[in-house]
């Protein structure tokens, strides 16, 4: 199993995902798709937020992802203030822009992501300008599937730029732990056949260990200035991943002293309205269990047909990091 | 290049350093883009690789573990049928 958008591509893409098949090698994506593990409610926050006046901002993939019954993108069009990002610095120059106007960014990502959101909070921006954090970390949901049990994974392809930032080190605990061994990987196509074929080696020899087959990008001890960055300004707490139930400490949540940007505590009266309610994800949508890495998008009946990236039923065919959109680019659909 | 309505999350996109502004650089992507990206998670000098994400630098890329790789590479293609 991998957890990354982008290897995802490039195993599809390139066809390595058929040709290794062929070889025995079954290679699927598990959560790693940081627009398609935000859950059904987080994305109401942000469509609440916009119905109240707030300008809201995303990046691009997650103002397409529906909602009971509208997205960010819709809401656009209902007359709502909904911008579209590069970067959390994007948003924030729209504070600066808009004095009078409350400012919200919606901070998805996983530890690739975080650092940029925490250099920014710690450049002191305006007060207008707030945070619907939504970041989430890898290396807990690696042991939550572990530990669910519903799949065997013999191995596992860690991705590249979440290790740039955390290094290799906070993966060692699956290897000892579990005997599960892996590599981190880089996204060349030959990066990823280099990470499999270490995979297989380590599997021939019975060996369980942390391998780092993209060194020209990340160290053992990772990013260590990012890493004192996000310390500084979040702190972990339990969040539900689509898909998956409350995975305990794998969120990240900002620090009591930085809680005048953060849009649940700025915002908490209009938020309080949703706060108890439960949203399901669409009616017939399996992103839940192609994100648990029981499915391909071929065993689901919507893929392809009602489920398209012109009309998405769920997130995983909305993002182009996630499995359904991916495939129906690259497949003979 | 940078396509902003498609943004990846996780995506970072290697360039070169051709100038330094404090807390920001400009870095040339090598197919005429040229960004200002954040630099305040790296420690970089003018004509450093870095990765970005998200319009900051994430990491410095070294050049001698990239000629590593190719290395690598090599003797894994060397080695077709054995696996």
């Amino acid at each position: 199993m991998h957890v990354c958008g982008t290897h995802q591509d490039t195993l599809v893409k390139n066809g390595l995902d058929t040709l290794l098949k062929k070889c025995g090698i079954e290679i699927g994506q598990g959560p790693g798709c940081p627009v398609c593990v935000t859950t059904p409610k987080e994305i109401e926050e942000m469509l609440l937020l916009a119905r109240k006046d707030v300008i809201v901002t995303s990046f691009g993939d997650m103002m397409n992802v529906p909602g009971e019954q509208f997205s960010l993108r819709s809401m656009k069009s209902e007359g709502c203030d909904v911008r579209m990002v590069y970067g959390i610095e994007d948003a924030v120059k729209i504070a600066v822009e808009n004095p009078e106007r409350g400012v919200v960014f919606m901070a998805v990502g996983f530890e690739t992501t975080a650092p940029t959101t925490a250099s920014t909070i710690l450049n002191k921006p305006p007060d207008n300008f707030s945070i619907l954090c939504c970041h989430r970390t890898i290396p807990p949901a690696l042991r939550a599937i572990i530990e669910m049990g519903e799949i065997k994974i013999d191995g596992l392809i860690e991705p590249g730029h979440v290790s740039t930032i955390i290094g290799t080190k906070p993966y060692e605990f699956l290897s000892k732990k579990f005997g599960v061994p892996q590599v981190v990987t880089g996204f060349e196509p030959l990066d990823v056949l280099m990470g499999c074929w270490m995979l297989v080696k380590q599997i021939q020899k019975k060996e369980a260990k942390v391998e780092n087959e993209y060194k020209r990008a990340v160290h053992y001890e990772g990013n260590v200035k990012a890493q004192k960055i996000m310390n500084v300004v979040f702190e972990p707490c339990d969040i539900k991943w689509r898909g998956f139930p409350i995975i305990k400490g794998s969120g990240l949540k900002l620090k009591q002293k930085f809680e005048k940007y953060d849009a649940r505590v700025k915002y908490k009266e209009i938020l309080n309205e949703i706060q108890d309610k439960e949203f399901h994800e669409p009616e017939g949508c399996r992103c839940g269990e192609l994100l648990r890495g029981l499915i391909s998008p071929f065993d689901c009946p919507l893929f392809g047909q009602v489920c398209t990236p012109d009309h998405p039923v769920g997130p995983c065919m909305v993002s182009i990091e996630g499995s359904c959109n991916i495939e129906y680019r690259y497949s003979d659909h | 290049m940078l396509d902003v309505t498609h943004q990846i999350v996780c995506l970072a996109i290697p360039g070169k350093i051709v100038e330094i502004q404090k807390d920001h650089a400009t870095v040339d992507y090598g197919d005429g883009t040229r960004r200002q990206v954040n630099i305040s998670l790296v420690k970089v000098k003018k004509g450093d690789y870095v990765l970005v994400h998200a319009g900051f630098a994430i990491e410095v890329l070294s050049e001698k573990d990239a000629m590593e790789t190719l290395d690598l590479f090599r003797e894994m293609l060397s080695l077709e049928g054995d696996v």
